[in-house]
């Protein structure tokens, strides 16, 4: 009888084995920010167009963007993954050693055809311009936001607001709500007294602050009434209001504009495999493909050419957008993230 | 008399074979039983215990500093860490620079570096870079150029420090206490002070969550064991069905519930009990609730188990003596039950205090207790001396907790649903 | 309570308001669970009542999505391993801690069962410092074997529970009888242990199956298991799917309970021993 089940369970175990592809190499892990963003865009504008072009199977995750884990992974030696999506981490990963450093012959494309400065295109291949920007209900706010300072203002805007989790981009937004001058943002953020008053100002709405981790969190708490706004990634925005016609705007004052780019973790496992899709990525057609799904404007200067033209206005590259944005320094973050990331962590957690 | 001599002799053979004997079979005995449970030891113990004995170990070792610059460490051995140093420790500092530029391992020696003496880390990483340009000395006045971090006594003496493998800094940084610039052991500042309140919160937590399943369990309990068994059967499914589903599921459950426009508030505002929907969650309150939840048949069970074993005669003699329902229940009922209070308790207060899930899921960021850290220095900071001292305080806590636990119940009263 | 024919109205009163405190707590043992699973049929991703319609569309989603049902099949796959190891080990185990002359029983028993008590955080991030050093980090093989270290306490619980009371004159009258001691284990052991081994090994594949902690710390991408899934879901978006799965889940939980709850009864008749 126990014999009997013993093997009844083995040949289940057997039967259930999970599915290993015949040929390792034919496979690529891509980790990306999951969502409508991951699920929609990525996938029907570059994964399944790369898989039917190469054969090559592609196996999917999402992070956070936590830097940390790719820097475990890569001290532990178990990098298993191939691509990663990264937007602001870039600057961290690439002065830290932890990605491959880029050799552009082999990529067979042209790096002045691309955003972004030269230190972060040794590392990745941006393929779109996202941005961090203010979200609000509607319906709920009929005269919204119109600076972040109101976004800072508890009076004129009563009610919990989300943030997200770290601390990038709110750092910058402090500031600006305090007063400082788009353009001397970093400036006084090298400053201890700067990151003092960065703090300072954080500390005023702090009771009142939901913290998100993931992107497609801010579009939730929106939709069932958790917070009047959010920060949130102008994308996943645009995507909740797509799908679940949720009636939500975005507030483009000061929007942190940064790239999102492919990279290779280093001691990857299939490192042909990722040059293929690295090269596949930085082309103009999947990077105007992508813009019919979503809000964020192409990378590669040619692909502005492929995008239809009624779609332009609404892309975060668009001019009415840029007006007043900021842009995200890369190589500060590089240096000061580990720094103000721990001195977020302690923050955030005391009442 | 020889054949008596050999008698006897013979007696005696066979008399003291037989003790060893008996001993002997005893010894096999004991052995056979013990070595049906080897495998699973073994296991244990390889998979289980040597893991978590190295990770205590990680809480006082650490030779970053020694293995990455040896140089530094050596010339250092000297020094009285009054002044600056001297040159050679300056042109060893050079060398281990240079060398961590090559290898690439300058973010690991700023990230130790930075853990003493927060902003160093950047600074040390331009430093490697800028030293590997320098090919002769002096090298004190160039480094000193390069960055006036290296004028300064602190980092002399974390790199001083650095020369040991083992340290207390973690342990010292988890109840909020770190090395001064003279070494000595002081306060941190207050904006960086979390772990005694991180503490002190698990603590309060646990405790509370501990008093309200003990307040909802215990009546609960009593009605369970004094039911007819037919009826209380029926209602112990209903108690041990959360017991057995998802932690993520009843977890779920609560994020649903307590939203904003979740179900609870729903019920409140159409009842007019509330105007406005109350905050439940990604707070203390929602921690509390979604916890309780979870511990509630942990606590009961074992409260349950010591009430079916208590006799109703004794409260039926204490009436028939004259004693009210109350003073009859409270002066015989419940001293009785007392042993389960304190097993439920205790097992709960223990399994509260590595609480991780639930507060992550339930809680704001001023609810996460101690497990949370654990996590976070391990996954996001890497700081994985410091994981392992948070995590031996709480390992330590836990293992006296369960050497009362067993002193007081026994292990093997441990009960499954 | 019933006992006390000569009950005062005011222990009358107190008896219904005890009751009335237990319905209450009852309530929010259950209530939870009750309400939000069928929120997994509401036509619309929103999760307040009045329900707007009836649909069955969560569960295709969980049913067919590749993300859902790949993590089903890790899941269950990771937890039938789990289940065999650890019912072997731990019945192993049992057997040998019942006999009378086991050494340093308590202290060994500690040792076996610490896995329950020990926080999970501590296991996952000690297992995980050890798997980074031996490469078993992202391997079914590694999740497998921290898996097996929760589940085991389950089996030497509920099996060592079945031999309380174990008449070993029995295996002794056997050997007497010049049986071999196969023969004794699969004549007169197994057969008493059997049923306490079963809900042992239901134990152990639950623990397994629901585990996320450690779960989140040493697998990767392959080894996407469900309650990882669950996990991110709950997390990022709140969508009526995790609800479905949720309520397949606590079917299956009812199921397992169920079982186990035959076999405690059989074990009990199997071993004369009477509910009192």
């Amino acid at each position: 009888m126990v014999t009997g089940a013993l093997a009844a369970a083995g040949f289940a175990a057997g039967a259930l084995l999970p599915p290993r592809p015949a040929f390792a190499s034919e496979q690529l892990t891509i980790i990306s920010w999951g969502g409508g963003y991951q699920d929609v865009q990525l996938r029907k504008s570059f994964f399944e167009p790369f898989t039917k072009a190469t054969g090559i199977k592609i196996t999917e995750d999402q992070w956070n963007g936590e830097v940390s884990k790719v820097r475990a992974m890569v001290q532990t030696n178990t990098v298993n993954w191939d691509v990663l999506d990264v937007g602001v981490g870039i600057g961290e990963l690439c002065s830290h050693g932890l990605v491959e450093t880029l050799n552009w012959n082999r990529l067979g494309l042209d790096r002045t055809k691309f955003l972004g400065d030269d230190k972060t295109l040794d590392c990745g291949v941006p393929h779109h311009a996202s941005s961090t920007v203010i979200a609000y209900d509607r319906t709920k706010l009929k005269n919204g936001p119109k600076t972040i300072a109101d976004f800072f203002d508890l009076q004129k805007f009563p009610g919990k607001r989300a943030m997200q989790k770290g601390p990038t981009s709110n750092l910058e937004w402090a500031l600006v709500a305090d007063g400082v001058l788009i353009k001397d943002v970093y400036k006084v953020l090298a400053t201890p007294a700067g990151v003092d008053r960065a703090f300072k100002k954080l500390d005023t709405i702090k009771k009142d602050v939901i913290w998100w981790t993931a992107g497609t969190q801010p579009a939730q708490l929106l939709g069932n009434g958790q917070v009047v706004m959010s920060t949130a990634w102008s994308g996943s925005i645009n995507n909740a209001v797509k799908e679940s016609g949720l009636p939500l705007e975005i507030m483009w004052d000061a929007q942190m504009l940064s790239l999102d780019f492919w990279v290779i973790p280093k001691g990857a496992r299939h490192l042909d495999e990722a040059y293929k899709f690295l090269a596949f990525g930085g082309s103009p057609k999947p990077q105007a493909d992508m813009t019919r799904y979503g809000n964020n404007g192409p990378a590669n200067k040619d692909a502005m050419a492929l995008v239809d033209p009624t779609i332009g206005p609404n892309l975060t590259t668009s001019p009415a957008h840029m007006a007043n944005s900021l842009e995200f320094d890369y190589s500060f973050w590089g240096d000061k993230r580990d720094e103000l990331n721990q001195r977020f962590t302690a923050w955030v957690v005391q009442q | 008399m020889v054949t008596m001599a050999v008698q006897v002799a013979g007696n005696a053979e066979v008399h003291i074979p037989l003790r060893i004997n008996l001993q002997r079979v005893e010894a096999r005995r004991k052995l056979r039983a013990f070595a049906l449970a080897v495998p699973l030891l073994l296991f244990i113990l390889i998979t289980f215990i040597f893991p978590i004995a190295r990770m205590m170990f990680d809480a006082v070792h650490d030779n970053t500093l020694l293995k990455l610059m040896p140089q530094t460490a050596a010339a250092l051995s000297a020094w009285d860490g009054k002044d600056l140093p001297s040159e050679g420790a300056y042109a060893a500092l050079a060398a281990d620079l240079k060398h961590a530029w090559a290898q690439k391992t300058a973010g690991a020696i700023g990230k130790r570096i930075n853990f003493e003496l927060p902003g160093a880390a950047s600074q040390v990483a331009s430093s490697s870079r800028e030293a590997n340009a320098l090919s002769t000395g002096p090298y004190k006045a160039a480094l000193i150029e390069i960055n006036p971090l290296w004028a300064q006594p602190e980092v002399w003496a974390v790199l001083k420090r650095g020369g040991s493998s083992y340290t207390p800094s973690y342990l010292l940084r988890s109840v909020d206490y770190q090395y001064g610039p003279d070494s000595q052991i002081v306060a941190l500042p207050t904006d960086s002070a979390i772990f005694r309140d991180v503490f002190l919160r698990t603590f309060g937590i646990s405790i509370g969550v501990t008093a309200i399943t003990l307040l909802l369990g215990f009546p609960l309990a009593y009605l369970l064991a004094t039911l007819p068994s037919r009826v209380s059967n029926l209602l112990m499914m209903l108690v041990v069905l959360p017991f057995w589903t998802s932690l993520l599921v009843r977890t779920t459950a609560w994020v649903v519930l307590l939203q904003s426009n979740g179900v609870v508030n729903d019920v409140l505002m159409t009842l007019h009990i509330i105007s406005q929907p109350a905050e439940l969650i990604f707070n203390r309150v929602g921690t509390i609730v979604a916890m309780t939840h979870i511990q509630l048949p942990l606590t009961l069970l074992p409260i349950y188990s010591v009430m079916k074993t208590i006799s109703p005669n004794y409260v039926r003699a204490a009436r028939s003596l004259g004693a009210g329902p109350f003073y009859g229940f409270w002066k015989v009922y419940f001293p009785q039950t007392i042993p389960g209070i304190a097993a439920g308790c205790l097992l709960t207060f223990i399994l509260c205090l590595g609480y991780y899930l639930t507060p992550a899921l339930v809680g704001g960021p001023s609810d996460q207790m101690i497990a949370y850290f654990i996590a976070r220095y391990t996954n996001e900071e890497l700081n994985w001396g410091m994981a392992s001292a948070l995590g031996a305080i709480l390992l330590t806590a836990t293992l006296l907790l369960y050497y009362v636990y067993n002193k007081l119940v026994g292990v093997d009263q441990l009960k499954m649903g | 309570m019933a006992a006390f024919p000569y009950a005062s109205p005011i222990e009358k009163g107190w008896r219904y308001l005890h009751r009335l405190i237990c319905g209450m707590v009852i309530l929010f043992l259950i209530g939870p669970i009750l309400t939000v699973l069928p929120l997994s049929f509401n036509s619309i991703p929103f999760f307040a009542y009045p329900m707007q319609g009836f649909t069955l569309r969560w569960y295709q989603e969980f049913f067919l999505a590749e993300r859902w049902q790949t993590g089903l099949h890790n899941s269950v796959f990771i937890a039938i391993s789990v289940t065999l190891l650890s019912t072997i080990l731990g019945t192993l185990a049992a057997l040998g801690l019942s006999r009378p002359h086991f050494p340093c029983r308590a202290a060994v028993t500690s040792i076996l069962i610490s896995p329950m008590i020990v926080p999970v955080i501590i296991t996952a991030v000690a297992v995980y410092f050890f798997y980074a050093d031996v490469g078993l980090l992202n391997s079914y093989i590694g999740l497998i074997l921290a898996h097996t270290t929760l589940a085991t306490p389950f089996v030497v619980i509920t099996v060592t529970a079945t031999l309380i009371g174990f008449d070993h004159s029995l295996t002794r009258a056997a050997a007497g009888l010049g049986a071999p001691p196969i023969t004794v284990f699969y004549k007169i052991t197994l057969p008493l242990i059997f049923p306490g081994m079963i809900s042992g090994a239901l134990l152990a594949f639950l623990t397994s199956f629901d585990e996320v902690v450690v779960a989140l710390f040493v697998a990767g991408p392959e080894q996407r298991t469900l309650p990882k899934v669950m996990f991110a879901g709950v997390r990022e978006y709140l969508s009526p799917t995790i609800i479905a799965a949720a309520t397949v889940l606590i079917v299956f939980s009812i199921a397992m309970l169920a079982a186990i709850e035959l076999l405690r009864r059989r074990s009990e008749r199997l071993r004369g021993i009477r509910n009192n």
